[in-house]
């Protein structure tokens, strides 16, 4: 029993020391570009645990989730940056628009209830629409979000006077801001991923279970199916908002082009393919999918020089082609995705005998 | 005369132009097994599912235990104390036999979506004092043995308990079966029969549905029949079983 509990210490140990030395590593070896893209991946795994709530727990198809993500970046946006006057500290402004953002979860939520599958995942697409198109045109008669413009110089997050906007020094060196970042998207992420993990394993992750599997029998074992749903919703969008408000921060800009559709659909094949309701196969999934497109934006462009001596395909659009395939293939060769949960390849596993007996 | 738990008068479920149930009123005494039969399509399981909440009837009263339940969601329902299997097994069947159970707790316990994050005190031992009870109940319908066991691959009487198990654990003053013996061979009906006089002993209040007139006769104190969504005859079983109109509910009329 100890010896078990030893190996699973240090497999813990080695990884934390992994996480904390990886932007180094990527840094020294590949430059800053790549530390941040390792932020990236970091928001990502946030947004894709936040929607693996309410997809992979209580089993309610969401493609509009990208628009709590919006909440909480122009919550923050709006609130610090001379858009409006504004400058309140990161300790206010991320919780605002966390709470914010769970509200709008509780509002596209409501209507929903009765709702779903096919059905829900239309409206929730329409809904994310609804908020981007908002954001877009809320610059007349007032002028609230700045419109297509998007709101620009959004305060960095800081610190007790630190701020994270420039570089800084160590050991005589200086570093990035984006190794800041990194660590305070780190101590986040980990905080989301222990939410979800705890959340799963409790009275309220059984119920979304049940609910997934059969809500007539859910609803006659006492559950309340709408305010379990309407809680699916609220914490998966509190994710995302927090997520949001680091986002405003970490770019200085926000504008309705980073909120599109393709956006939501990034997160949902992100949990898909590191395997739906596994919190270890989300965040495989959102860490692949974010590094994966910009290796291949790195390489495909000179591949093709050397190959061909010229560009056949735009790198972006066979970036997207290649992209694309690998989805196809994955569905096929492994459809419970990368790091799928017992419970979920189970479920898989007992389709396929299914269609093999009939 | 004896204590009466649940009451309804005047129900009518009309699905668009088909009237399902047709005036039914029943009253079931507190301690009794009361049997519901009919011929198929007679309306029973509409019936259940108006008293659990799953349908909403159109017109008539509903009370229980003294609490108007008329129109009542599923959840107030079970909360109020009936509890319900179903006819066609609803199982959670990727979860554990002894996670089944514990969602039937779910009701009875408090912890919210805060409390499973911050796991304070109160909520761990509320976890374990779910865990101990749904355990307490897998042994009490015997199926202790299988409790890790996804429920997809449970036998089927093992299923069938629990389902029972799991309905107990919402701690109901009235459990409804629906039809709890169907496809069991004659051993696993004799063992189901016996299961259900202990829950009555144990002060549950069982409503059944069933189509083993044997198994109805030997059981219930008291049995309703409905056909064509009315309610033919009711009565203690011997009473029943000589009605004519229930003889030609389920033979016919003959023509000679």
């Amino acid at each position: 029993m100890t010896m078990v509990n030893n190996k699973k210490l240090g497999l813990f140990a080695v990884s934390a020391i992994a996480v904390v030395v990886l932007p180094f590593l990527v840094g020294g070896a590949l430059g800053n570009s790549w530390v941040r893209i390792l932020d990236f991946a970091l928001l990502y795994v946030m947004l894709a645990l936040g929607l693996n709530m309410v997809v992979g727990f209580a089993g309610l198809l969401d493609l509009g989730f990208i628009a709590f993500y919006a909440v909480g970046a122009y919550s923050y946006a709006l609130l610090s940056s001379p858009h409006f006057g504004l400058h309140l500290p990161f300790y206010i402004t991320i919780p605002i628009g966390a709470v914010l953002a769970a509200f709008f979860g509780i509002l596209l939520g409501t209507p929903v209830l009765r709702l779903k599958g096919d059905y829900l995942a239309i409206v929730t697409l329409g809904f994310g629409e609804i908020i981007r198109i908002f954001i877009n045109n809320l610059n007349a008669p007032i002028n609230i979000t700045n419109g297509p413009q998007g709101v620009n110089l959004i305060d960095p997050i800081q610190v007790g006077g630190f701020s994270f906007g420039k570089s800084f020094e160590l050991f005589g060196q200086t570093f990035s801001n984006v190794y800041l970042y990194y660590y305070f998207f780190l101590v986040l992420t980990v905080g989301v991923v222990i939410m979800a993990w705890r959340l799963q394993h409790s009275r309220i992750g059984r119920a979304w279970v049940a609910l997934r599997e059969d809500d007539i029998a859910a609803a006659a074992m006492g559950i309340n199916i709408r305010n379990i749903k309407l809680l699916a919703f609220a914490l998966g969008a509190l994710s995302g908002g927090v997520a949001g408000g680091l986002f405003s921060a970490f770019q200085g800009f926000v504008s309705p082009e980073s909120f599109s559709l393709i956006e939501s659909i990034m997160i949902l094949a992100m949990i898909v393919l590191g395997g739906m309701g596994n919190i270890a196969g989300v965040v495989l999934g959102a860490v692949m999918l974010t590094i994966a497109p910009e290796i291949l934006r790195s390489t495909i462009g000179p591949l093709q020089m050397a190959v061909f001596g010229k560009t056949i395909v735009d790198p972006e659009n066979a970036r997207m082609l290649l992209f694309g395939l690998a989805m196809v293939v994955m569905m096929l060769v492994r459809p419970e995705g990368a790091w799928p949960s017992k419970r979920r390849r189970m479920e898989f596993q007992d389709a396929k005998k299914g269609v093999s007996h009939g | 005369m004896a204590e009466t738990l649940l009451k309804i008068e005047g129900i009518v479920k009309r699905f668009g132009g088909l009237v399902a149930l047709n005036n039914v009123g029943l009253s079931i005494n507190k301690g009794e097994i009361y049997g519901l039969i009919g011929p198929n399509g007679a309306g029973k399981t509409t019936l259940f599912n108006v008293l659990t909440g799953l349908y909403m009837p159109d017109e008539g009263t509903f009370t229980f235990a003294g609490k108007d339940l008329f129109r009542a969601k599923p959840h107030v329902v079970v909360g109020t104390g009936i509890a319900r299997t179903f006819q066609n097994i609803r199982l959670f069947a990727e979860m554990t036999a002894l996670e089944n159970v514990m969602v039937g707790r779910h009701i009875r316990t408090k912890a919210g979506g805060l409390g499973a994050i911050l796991r304070n005190k109160g909520t761990m031992d509320e976890e374990r004092a779910i865990e101990a009870k749904a355990r307490e109940l897998l042994e009490y319908v015997g199926i202790s043995s299988v409790a890790d066991e996804r429920a997809r691959n449970l036998s089927y009487g093992h299923q069938r308990r629990l389902e029972i198990a799991r309905a107990l654990a919402t701690e109901p003053t009235l459990l409804a079966l629906d039809e709890p013996a169907a496809g069991m061979n004659p051993r696993e009906t004799s063992d189901l029969k016996d299961l259900m006089a202990k829950i009555r002993n144990d002060g549950v209040t069982i409503l059944l549905i069933e189509h083993d007139v044997k198994l109805m006769m030997g059981l219930c104190d008291r049995i309703a029949v409905l056909d064509y969504g009315k309610k033919i005859a009711e009565g203690v079983p011997e009473m029943v079983r000589n009605d004519p109109k229930v003889i030609e509910a389920y033979l016919g009329v003959a023509h000679a």
